[in-house]
This record gives C-alpha cells, sequence and structure tokens, in this order.
C-alpha cells in the first residue's frame, strides 16, 4: 500500500519536474547545455578569475603599483642593466623603473578588460546598428530598402578594406594617443564584422517561413524586423562578441606597444607593460613574458567561452 | 457575386540567361462566402504561387509579372498597393502554410505572436489582448489556452502549432482564408483533427476557405467546389460529386485511378500515370498534359484547348474528354 501511496508521489513529482520546463527559451536552453560542457566551464572559470583580479586588484596588490622603490632604494639601475628578478616579497621582481612587477599585473588587469569590454561594445553598437538597418531594409524595404543596404554596406566595404591594424593605427594618430583613441580605435576595426554578420543573419532570416506568415496576418514590417527577425539573428552576433573581446585585447596591446596608447606609463596595463618591456628583452624576459602570457590567456579564455556558445546556440546540435 | 472573383491570372518568373517560367496561366475560378473551394495538383503545378499572388506575396522585383484581376468583395488585390494590402492581410484575408514549425518563430512565445494580430488589426493591448488570446486558443481546441500562451513553439506539438496558426489566421475575423496545404506536415489523425477544425470554423463564421492540396482525399472530405491545376492551367473545375464520379479530363481520371483502393485485391499493380509532371510540351501553346497522356490526338499540340463548359458548370479543357459513364 505504501509502495502505491510512493508511486503516486513520485507521479506528481515527476509532472512537477515537468512543469518546470515549461516556458524554456532558446536562451535558456542555450545556457543549459553550456553548463554542461567543459570548455564553456574552463573558459567562464579563468574569465571569472581575471574578472575578480580585475576588481580587486588595487587592494590585493601587495605595493603600490606606482611607487618607483627599486631606484629610490638603489636595487634597481635599469642604465647599468640591473633589474633584480623575482625575490621573496618581490614575487615577480622589479620594472625597469623599479616598481613592483606582481603588483602592476594585478591593477593592470582591470585596464586590460576594460579596453576589450569597451571596444567590443563599441564595435558591437555601431556595426549591429548599420547591420540591422541593413538587414531590415534589404529584407523587408523592397526596391528603396535594397538601395539602403547598397550604400550601407559598400561603406561598411571600405572600412574592411583596410587592413585592421593600419585603420587602427590612422585613427590612433588622428585622435591623438590616448586610452580613448585606442578603445575607439580598437571598436572601428570590428564594425564591419558585426554589421556583415548581423545584415547576413536578418537576410537569412527575412526569407524564413515565419516571417510569410507574419506577413500574411498583416504585421508590420517594423513589427517583423524587431519582433521577428531580430532575436532570431542575434545569436552569432553574440558569439562574435565573445571571439572579438579576445582580439580586441590583444589589438589594444599591440597599439599601446607601437605607443598608441596611454602615454603615461604609471597606469599600468598589460599592452603597456608588453612595450616598456622591450629595451630589457635580453635582461629580464619576465618583463614580457608575464604580461604577454596574460593577455593570451585572458583571449583564451574568451575565445573558450565563445566557441562553447556558438556550439550551445546552433540549432542544428540542438535536441 | 462571388465574394473573391479571380479571372486570367498569370504570374511569371524571368530570370537573365534562363528561360522565362510561366508558373500560372489564365487561372481563373470564384469563391463564395461560407464555400470551401479546392485547388489540387501536383508539386509544381502553381497552386501555392496562385495563393501568393491573390495574397500580393509575390516578391515584387524585376522579372516577377503578375497579371489579371482578383476580384476581393470589388477591390482587385492584384492592384492595391502594399501599405493598403498590409490592412487587409490578416483582416479580411488570411493564410495557414504548410509547416506549423518553419511558421511560428522560434524565440517568441507563442502568446505575443497570437496578441500581435489582435494589436495590429483590433488594436486591443494588455489584458484585453491576452484574454482575446486565450480565447481565440481555446476555439481552435487547444487545452489549458493561457498557459499555453507562454510557451514556445518547440514546446507544442505539431498538431497544436497548426491549431495555433489556424488562432492567429482566424483572430479577426476574415471573410477569406486560404489554407495552403495546411495538413501536410501532420500524421494522419491530426490531419484528420485539423480539417474538422477548419470545416467547423467555415461552418460557424461563414469564412470562405480555399483549400490548396495534393490530397484528393481532403478535397473529398471538404471542398464544395473543386479546380484542378496541371502546368498553371486551371484544367477542370468542378463541383465535388461530378469531379469525382464524372471526371472528364485525362488528367483528373488518371490522379483518380491513380489511388490505391481498399477493395482490390492483393498483388493490384497500381495505376500511376506516366512520365513525370516535368515532361511538359517544349512549346507554350497545345495541352501541357499531352505528353503523358493516352487520350492524346493530334489536336492536342496545336493551340491551348478551350474550355468545355457542361451540365452544372462542369467545365474542363479537353479536346478528346474522358466519355461520360466510364468508371475512373
Amino acid at each position: 500500500m505504501s509502495t502505491k501511496i510512493d508511486k503516486i508521489d513520485r507521479l506528481s513529482e515527476l509532472s512537477a519536474a515537468k512543469d518546470d520546463e515549461r516556458g524554456v527559451s532558446l536562451w535558456t536552453e542555450a545556457f543549459r547545455r553550456l553548463r554542461r560542457n567543459p570548455a564553456a566551464i574552463t573558459g567562464a572559470v579563468i574569465l571569472l578569475l581575471f574578472v575578480i583580479v580585475a576588481i580587486l586588484g588595487p587592494i590585493l596588490a601587495p605595493f603600490t603599483p606606482t611607487d618607483p622603490s627599486g631606484i629610490r632604494e638603489g636595487v634597481v639601475k635599469s642604465g647599468q642593466g640591473i633589474i633584480p628578478g623575482p625575490t621573496g616579497d618581490h614575487w615577480l621582481g622589479y620594472d625597469h623603473q623599479g616598481r613592483d612587477f606582481f603588483s602592476r599585473m594585478l591593477v593592470g588587469a582591470r585596464q586590460t578588460l576594460l579596453v576589450g569590454v569597451i571596444s567590443t561594445l563599441i564595435g558591437l553598437t555601431i556595426g549591429a546598428l548599420i547591420g540591422g538597418v541593413a538587414g531590415a531594409a534589404a529584407g523587408l524595404g523592397g526596391r528603396v530598402g535594397r538601395w539602403i543596404d547598397v550604400v550601407l554596406m559598400r561603406i561598411v566595404d571600405m572600412l574592411l578594406a583596410l587592413p585592421s591594424l593600419l585603420l587602427a593605427v590612422s585613427i590612433a594618430a588622428l585622435l591623438g594617443a590616448s586610452l580613448t583613441t585606442v578603445m575607439i580605435a580598437v571598436g572601428m576595426v570590428s564594425v564591419p564584422v558585426f554589421a556583415r554578420l548581423l545584415r547576413g543573419s536578418m537576410l537569412a532570416q527575412a526569407g524564413g517561413d515565419y516571417v510569410l506568415a507574419a506577413t500574411s496576418l498583416g504585421v508590420k514590417r517594423n513589427t517583423i524586423a524587431l519582433t521577428h527577425i531580430l532575436p532570431n539573428s542575434l545569436a552569432p552576433v553574440i558569439v562574435q562578441a565573445t571571439l572579438t573581446l579576445a582580439t580586441a585585447i590583444i589589438e589594444a596591446a599591440a597599439l599601446s606597444f607601437l605607443g598608441l596608447g596611454n602615454p603615461d606609463s604609471a597606469i599600468p596595463e598589460w599592452g603597456v607593460m608588453l612595450a616598456d618591456a622591450q629595451p630589457y628583452l635580453g635582461i629580464r624576459p619576465g618583463l614580457a613574458i608575464w604580461p604577454a602570457a596574460a593577455i593570451i590567456v585572458t583571449a583564451l579564455g574568451f575565445t573558450l567561452l565563445g566557441e562553447a556558445l556558438r556550439e550551445a546556440l546552433d540549432p542544428k546540435l540542438r535536441k | 457575386m462571388p465574394l473573391l472573383d479571380v479571372r486570367d491570372l498569370s504570374v511569371t518568373f524571368a530570370r537573365r540567361g534562363q528561360r522565362t517560367v510561366r508558373a500560372v496561366d489564365g487561372v481563373s475560378f470564384g469563391v463564395h462566402a461560407g464555400e470551401v473551394v479546392g485547388l489540387v495538383g501536383e508539386s509544381g503545378c502553381g497552386k501555392s504561387v496562385t495563393s501568393l499572388a491573390i495574397m500580393g506575396l509575390l516578391p515584387k522585383q524585376r522579372g516577377v509579372t503578375i497579371d489579371g484581376v482578383a476580384d476581393f468583395d470589388g477591390t482587385d488585390l492584384l492592384k492595391t498597393d502594399a501599405r493598403a494590402m498590409r490592412d487587409i492581410r490578416g483582416r479580411d484575408v488570411a493564410m495557414i502554410f504548410q509547416d506549423p514549425l518553419s511558421s511560428l518563430n522560434p524565440v517568441v512565445p507563442i502568446g505575443v505572436q497570437v496578441t500581435e494580430v489582435l494589436t495590429r488589426h483590433r488594436g486591443m493591448r494588455g489584458e484585453a489582448a491576452t484574454k482575446e488570446a486565450t480565447a481565440l486558443l481555446d476555439r481552435v481546441g487547444i487545452p489549458d489556452p493561457a498557459r499555453r500562451l507562454k510557451e514556445y513553439p518547440h514546446q507544442l506539438s505539431g498538431g497544436m502549432r497548426q491549431r495555433a496558426l489556424i488562432a492567429m489566421a482566424v483572430a479577426c475575423k476574415p471573410r477569406l482564408l486560404i489554407a495552403d496545404e495546411p495538413t501536410t506536415a501532420l500524421d494522419v489523425t491530426i490531419q484528420a483533427q485539423i480539417l474538422e477544425l477548419l470545416k467547423e470554423l467555415v461552418r460557424d463564421s461563414g469564412t470562405a476557405l480555399i483549400m490548396i492540396t495534393h490530397d484528393l482525399g481532403v478535397v473529398a472530405g471538404m471542398c464544395d467546389t473543386v479546380n484542378v491545376l496541371y502546368a498553371g492551367r486551371v484544367i477542370e473545375n468542378a463541383r465535388r460529386k461530378p469531379l469525382f464520379y464524372e471526371p472528364r479530363h485525362p488528367y483528373t481520371t488518371g490522379l483518380l485511378r491513380s489511388v490505391p483502393r481498399l477493395d482490390a485485391g492483393r498483388g493490384t499493380p497500381l495505376n500511376p500515370i506516366r512520365g513525370s509532371v516535368r515532361d511538359v510540351l517544349p512549346w507554350p501553346d497545345g495541352c501541357a498534359f499531352a505528353p503523358r497522356c493516352d487520350r492524346r490526338v493530334d489536336a492536342c499540340v496545336g493551340e491551348p484547348p478551350a474550355l468545355v463548359v457542361g451540365y452544372d458548370g462542369h467545365g474542363y479543357r479537353c479536346v478528346n474528354p474522358t466519355p461520360q459513364g466510364a468508371q475512373p
């Protein structure tokens, strides 16, 4: 008798569990599969670590990152090629200006991540705006729409035709060297990618049956573009954004390395640190290796997460 | 005076470097209020293009030419501009498509998609729209409609998705409904339920229904009058009974003969129509079915066969029709 009641309880549990599954959207579903993917977890853990460091960096840092204590105490004499390596107090040694390198690494995380995120957001916003308008116009706007699309896309093609670093360098040269310049320059480089991606994705969706069905019900074109086509076209753009974050950090580092970043090297940033290490590569390679490794690992984290996200959102792989 | 009067509808697709295709060639038929009219034919005969042309859903681009008249209660749908057409679609004329899964937006809950139509044409918002949407889902036989509104298309079964699409199509009580193979993507048992639902809606609201199908069983169960299409032309049109009992065009006869019969003995071979729909005449005049026809005579290849109208409006385009009284 009790087993029968147990079974009834179990049954209602099962049906309750089924109720929880109601209202599962594409995104919830994707997140669920993301959690089961080891690559996604690895990427997320790496990024989480770096984000924590970025937030808590100044608190965690054992020394003031801008204090040239090494020179004051006479330990560092970069003119004579004396830059001490790791010690018990200074885990990664000093940099060429006698500042604690480990502290600079920790504090630099914030700037570097900020550059990556903001420049990607700049590229994403402008690119998605251009691509979204072009895609909607081409897909639904008739003859006028096709013209709008052609004009917008040719502008994007012009951006795409320039090598990305050259484009970034010319923007940076135009606006003068600063951190803002680096973000704008790196952001502009990714504009064509986002624009083309969203446009193509929207155009593909515009030919979909559900768009025809909505049209056959007299739904307005603006509504179709915004509530039907756009949400279905966003997945590849979001994936691209995570991948762009990785390249944005590397490109920002490259610009800083070329001396187009923040001229005030007192505020630590991995790209600038990499550039500063150049003359001392023979004496203390660690000064270049650590920031380079940090950049690479951050990029790896974003890439892992991005790739996993792409897989999770791919409808062909969904069960 | 029929509600929708289609006269001499022709649609051609021209592409540079390719042969111009005349997908629909002088199609005429009428639909009265409360009537179910069938458009029957195999793939590529112009059924869907006909319906898309009436709905104004064919892409307006170079190379697509639409001629003729589709008089809907005094308005020629083919000449109406795009803006006015958007007002008519969904309110006066609505359409149901073949594949219910791909016809619903996968990332938007059902409720949003149903209320969208109500907002667009009936100005309903918020609570009132949700209430009406619930009533609509209930009317098309979706159990627990309030909860279903919050669900996404992939959580509904195929039959329920088609019911939801029907709910969206009838949301504004259109006077004309076009169903383009509404049951093709569904299981047989669900097919019967969906057809029953459509029949009920037509009977209760007096909506005229154009039923596009290649399934003769659907025609037999649903349609009042039937138009048989072949290669873009209506080759036979009649009321349901005469068409099934006394088909005059050899194509219709062949179609009916090719239906497998339950009372035929085991091992009885099927009776297909020989050739395929691609075996059309290489020149435009003449009967397109001639290359596959058993009753072909020399006159078939000369000029397009004229419409012969017989008893009770039974029309056919054939110079050597199946004799009356022959068993199909």
